[in-house]
């Protein structure tokens, strides 16, 4: 079980109000995902959760217990820190074993978990080494299995990821995600790389300073974005938003059209401009568009290889069912 | 350094200094080995002639000998062991945020600037002093009657004097240490159930082990050689006499230059053999 409930949780440092009210459900057994912009309070969120830090008022529901007064170790939850926070002067296995030894579980039952666990994220060979003796992605794997010999009832993660190289980050993404599917276990994770939030969420919370804009699965926040600020975080590369004469014509303040969601095509098109950069990779082509009269710069991506250059006109059509709608206040218009 | 003549202009501009060094620790070395056996006493009939080691087998055959390495023991180790504990109780203190943490910090460490022969008078006077100290009307306000200090409790009055003025250095030390202790490893700690004590013993100390290797150290090294406090206080009486003090009262007060030496070099032995025993018990959290 695993089902935590945030009822007007609010967070001060001083006269700071970090977390405004803020009210979120997490299913049990749901991959969570936090993500915003740097110092938008994601993870002072994630440690009013694990209980790392006071709230300043509201409630923290576990499972539907009132869990606001509890103790971090009491809630059963495990964390896994962004600087992995692994005991140094302890070998791995103790590392592993220190949670189990806190909770007074007898050795037999230790020795299993940690096995398993070993075996699980690949770590058998490395048992008596110390945490200095690791590379960072073992490391990080023993951060996960420290938490996961406590079966807690829902992991925190905390940037994870972020002090490892980009091809590391993808395997253990995977990773993961692999472990979510095989424990279903509620996990949060928190993270200002959007490709890991869509890539790895069963559900997206997207942050700004403390307030959330939007709750909702990878493809709602891409197809139905609530507001400028969603449009423009979420996808990647961003979207292109559109203010003036251009949005008039379709009733708004602001439109926005997805790289993906604009054609390249031949002689003529709605939109005219210039090739400024072209960033090709093979699967697909980037151009950023200057001199359209709609906004400083578009992106657009074509398929495969187009064979445009720098200084080269280009003729684009965005489909139309594909244009998002804002007001000026910056919602979605249905 | 890869080219023969970087080296070689390396090694000259370092002469210098390698050649004061040596001179410094040279020189007063090798003068005590030369009087250590000759039977030389300055205010009766100067240097009289080699002697062997027969300076060598007086100091050792002294009754004084053996009750002094055992007094100079007793207060290096009393000393380590409460500087250390008090100083890692202060450090952690210290390291809470609290009102007034610049003055409390500063107040701490001001023992460390007082002189030893001030202090330890300081110490005697107004504190130890059997008829007007502090401690004295403490006793007599609970109604017991006053402890003489430094005749009834002489080395526990050295070791609290010697205590209180180098717990600042080892609560520094252990300060700098605290504060570069990972606080995600606390709070890594605190979700995985450990309460403080243990937060304390698992996490803390072994953070703190090569601070407190350092603190016991370089502590050694000073305190094999403690003498001021001694000497304004019991004079090496009530059982107080160290090795360095029994050396000065052979050389200064029976003006016997020869046996001090050899007794120096005794001293000299002794601080190898502590050493030695020290690396090997704490040396290895040196390491790595
Ligand atoms: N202990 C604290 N005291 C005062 N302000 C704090 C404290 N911790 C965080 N803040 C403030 O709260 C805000 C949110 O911080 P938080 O660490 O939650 O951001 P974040 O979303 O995790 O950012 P990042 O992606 O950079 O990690 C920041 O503006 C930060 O300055
Ligand atoms: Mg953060």
């Amino acid at each position: 079980m695993g089902q935590i409930t945030l009822e007007k949780v609010t967070k001060s440092f001083g006269e700071v109000e970090v977390i405004p009210p803020l009210d979120l459900t997490i299913e049990d057994g749901e991959f969570t995902v936090f993500v915003g912009p740097s110092g938008c309070g994601k993870s002072t969120l994630l440690r009013l959760i694990a209980g790392l830090e006071d709230i300043t008022s509201g409630t923290i529901r576990i499972d539907g217990a009132d869990a606001t007064n509890i103790p971090p170790a009491k809630r059963g939850l495990a964390m896994v820190f962004q600087s992995y926070a692994l005991y140094p002067h302890m070998s791995v296995r103790k590392n592993i074993a220190f949670p189990m030894r806190m909770a007074g579980i007898d050795k037999a039952e230790q020795d299993r978990r940690i096995e398993q666990a070993a075996a699980a994220l690949n770590l058998t060979d490395y048992l008596d080494r110390r945490p200095g003796q690791l590379s960072g992605g073992q490391r990080q794997r023993v951060a996960i299995g420290r938490a996961i010999v406590r079966e807690p009832s829902a992991f925190l993660f905390d940037e994870p990821l972020s002090n490892l190289d980009a091809a590391l980050r993808v395997g253990m993404r995977l990773e993961i995600s692999e472990l979510h599917k095989r424990l279903a276990t509620t996990m949060i994770y928190v993270t200002h790389d959007q490709v890991e939030a869509m890539t790895m969420a069963d559900k997206i919370v997207v942050l700004r300073a403390g307030n959330i804009e939007q709750v909702g699965s990878p493809l709602d926040l891409y197809h139905a974005p609530q507001n400028i600020f969603v449009a423009g975080f979420i996808g990647s590369p961003k979207m292109n938003l559109i203010e003036g004469a251009e949005a008039k014509k379709h009733n708004a303040h602001t439109i926005g059209i997805r790289p993906e969601h604009i054609d390249v095509t031949e002689g003529s098109g709605t939109w005219t401009g210039t090739v400024g950069v072209a960033e090709h990779l093979g699967s697909d082509t980037f151009f950023h568009i200057h001199q359209t009269g709609l906004a400083e710069s578009l992106t657009v991506r074509a398929p495969g290889e187009v064979n445009l250059r720098h200084g080269d006109t280009i003729h684009l059509t965005p489909r139309e069912d594909q244009i998002h709608r804002f007001n000026a206040e910056g919602l979605r218009i249905p | 350094m890869a080219t023969k003549h970087s080296r070689s202009a390396a090694r000259l501009m370092m002469a210098p200094a390698v050649i004061l060094l040596l001179g410094w620790m040279l020189v007063p070395l090798t003068m005590t080995l030369y009087f250590s056996f000759k039977r030389y006493l300055p205010m009766r009939g100067g240097d009289q002639g080699w002697v062997g080691f027969e300076n060598y087998v007086r100091f050792v055959t002294s009754t004084a000998f053996w009750p002094s390495v055992q007094a100079t023991l007793i207060i290096v180790g009393s000393v380590l062991v409460i500087t250390v504990a008090f100083g890692v109780l202060l450090a952690l203190l210290l390291d809470q945020p609290m009102w007034g943490q610049g003055i409390v910090r500063i107040l701490v460490i001001a023992p460390f600037f007082v002189m030893p022969t001030v202090s330890a008078l300081v110490w005697k006077n107004m504190f130890m002093d059997p008829v007007n100290g502090l401690f004295a009307h403490l006793w007599k306000f609970f109604g017991a009657a006053p402890i003489e200090w430094l005749s009834q409790a002489s080395l526990t009055s050295i070791v609290i004097i010697v205590s209180w003025q180098w717990l600042p250095f080892a609560t520094l030390i252990l300060l700098t240490a605290i504060q570069s202790l990972d606080s995600e490893q606390l709070e890594a700690a605190e979700m995985d159930g450990a309460p403080p004590l243990s937060r304390f013993g698992f996490i803390i100390l072994p953070h703190l082990a090569r601070a407190i290797t350092i603190v016991v150290l370089i502590q050694t090294i000073f305190l094999l050689a403690i003498f001021a406090e001694i000497f304004v206080t019991t004079q090496g009486s009530f059982g107080t006499r160290t090795l360095t003090y029994l050396i000065y009262q052979r050389v200064l007060e029976s003006q016997n230059v020869g046996l001090g030496s050899a007794g120096g070099i005794y001293a000299v032995i002794l601080a190898n053999i502590v050493a030695i025993f020290l690396m090997r018990i704490v040396g290895k959290n040196l390491d790595a």
